[in-house]
């Protein structure tokens, strides 16, 4: 069923035709959701230049979750672009991403934290509001605690390596509407941090709503 | 059925005139090492082992120890994990230790940090650096784990002849009252990986020269755990040799020092320890 008020949406374009889940998750909020296995979640950075810190957990099991090493490690590149297929620490496959507007996707950036913002950019940031801190927000709620933080993904967040090791969040390579599909390989739980950080360009120091879209067959 | 041996005393005897037996790979206790640095009292020697091929070792370090790995036949990899000590749930967080340091190779001067924004080790010495920062050295691909060795060997199980990297760690943390939760991203020393321009991971197997070192420094009261399986990348037949591990006590951090004062995220971050130790 498409519900009337989507109707010409071009953000839904090209999605399965059944509407799951629409929500607009405000500038700097956390979001949790679970995700069925064969459903598509799309997130759409409205304004552009956001970026969305993600992690993904086995729904029938947490202690297998995202891992971005094994998912860096099985394709051979730091990069997720389309077809990249997110692996659990166990190897399983826990998502892919099956399309995408943006040229790709990070996933060695990490979450920003109150603590690891005193490093970056001194001791007066850490009452700032932080991913990190989204995360454990989301997750307290559902049973899952400190010990449940690993690396995560950044969509639409850039950050490149240069030849010398260089490394560093630079400014977004998104824009107002781009998008990335998501299809869930087996039951999951999505934890999102629409990421509040003012201090480096990952959101051109201004956070902006995104949109979650699932939909299915 | 050995009809002496079914006899409990002839057991005990068979059983303990194994004692003082040595292997390739196994502890010395007490600790005995010919080669410690200069300077360093051989009563400060805390551990010396060498860890199998295909094995792991956990270690709890105080603050101040310095712990040397070394690569004795040039073609190990050891797969670190840290912890604080005190309180587990805080450990090595490999995004904040590239991102904080902008730098994606981790290496001689390296600081190896927490996801609470303090230090947990240094590296204060990389043999294989070929400058500075050039340690042949991965932070991007992590552990094997049983379905990536199944797909390399046909198996992988600890129970078997090829153990995956991700379960020694986990065998290394229960050790220490942990559980898979507490697996996390680890750093891969000895074997390293250059990230192109397109985001392609090259990796750097070798086998390189025996003899490679890392001198790392406990900047906080530690569990440190270290897995020695082939590389996640490596294709070759099983190919990982044994990891040398030797640990001394040594002093905490002063004030002054180079490693300490590098970079001023490396100053906040020792601040941030020396904070937790204001007690």
């Amino acid at each position: 069923m498409t519900l009337p008020a989507t109707i010409g949406d071009p953000a839904l374009a090209g999605l399965p035709p059944r509407l799951v889940h629409d929500e607009t998750v405000p500038a700097r909020a956390p979001w949790l959701h679970t995700i069925a296995a064969g459903h598509t979640l799309r997130i759409v950075d409205v304004e552009g230049n956001q970026a969305v810190d993600f992690l993904l957990y086995s729904a029938a099991d947490d202690a297998e979750r995202y891992s971005a090493q094994d998912t860096v490690a099985a394709q051979g590149n730091i990069f997720l672009r389309t077809g990249s297929v997110l692996l659990s620490n166990e190897g399983r496959p826990l998502a892919t991403i099956t399309g995408t507007n943006v040229d790709y996707h990070d996933t060695i950036g990490g979450a920003c934290s109150c603590e690891s913002n005193t490093l970056r950019y001194g001791h007066h940031t850490k009452a700032q509001h932080a991913c990190v801190d989204n995360f454990l927000d989301a997750n307290i709620r559902a049973g899952r605690g400190k010990r449940d933080m690993v690396s995560n993904i950044n969509f639409f967040m850039n950050v490149p390596v240069m030849a010398d090791g260089a490394l560093g969040i630079v400014d977004g390579i998104s824009a107002p509407g781009l998008t990335v599909d998501l299809r869930a390989e087996m039951d999951v739980v999505v934890v999102v941090s629409n990421c509040p950080q003012i201090n480096n360009p990952c959101n051109g120091f201004n956070p902006t709503p995104v949109r979650m879209i699932v939909a299915a067959e | 059925m050995n009809t002496t041996l079914h006899d409990p005393r002839a057991a005990q005897a068979h059983a303990r005139a194994q004692g003082g037996s040595t292997a390739e790979a196994m502890p010395l206790l007490p600790p005995v090492a010919d080669d410690l640095p200069a300077g360093v009292a051989a009563d400060d020697l805390v551990w010396e082992e060498v860890i199998a091929a295909g094995g792991y070792a956990s270690r709890r370090l105080s603050r101040g120890t310095r712990l040397r790995l070394v690569d004795r036949d040039g073609d190990a990899c050891a797969s670190l994990q840290l912890f604080n000590a005190e309180m587990p749930t805080e450990r090595l967080n490999i995004a904040d230790t590239l991102k904080v340091q902008w730098n994606a190779y981790p290496g001689a001067g390296s600081l190896l940090l927490s996801d609470m924004g303090r230090v947990l080790m240094s590296i204060v010495e990389d043999g294989t650096a070929e400058d500075d920062r050039g340690g042949t050295h991965d932070a991007f691909c992590g552990a094997s784990n049983a379905a990536s060795n199944a797909r390399i060997y046909g198996e992988g199980g600890n129970w078997s002849a090829y153990p995956n990297a991700r379960d020694r760690l986990l065998l290394g943390v229960a050790k220490h009252g942990l559980g898979r939760k507490d697996v996390h991203p680890c750093l891969n020393l000895f074997k390293g990986v250059r990230i192109e321009e397109d985001g392609a991971v090259t990796p750097q197997l070798g086998p390189f020269v025996p003899g490679r070192s890392v001198v790392l420094r406990a900047e906080m009261e530690v569990i440190a755990v270290i897995a020695n399986c082939p590389h996640v990348l490596d294709q070759r037949s099983w190919s990982v040799t044994p990891l040398r591990a030797t640990a001394w006590r040594g002093p905490v951090t002063s004030a002054d020092d180079p490693v300490r004062n590098a970079t001023p995220e490396g100053q906040r971050a020792f601040r941030n320890v020396e904070d937790l130790y204001r007690r």
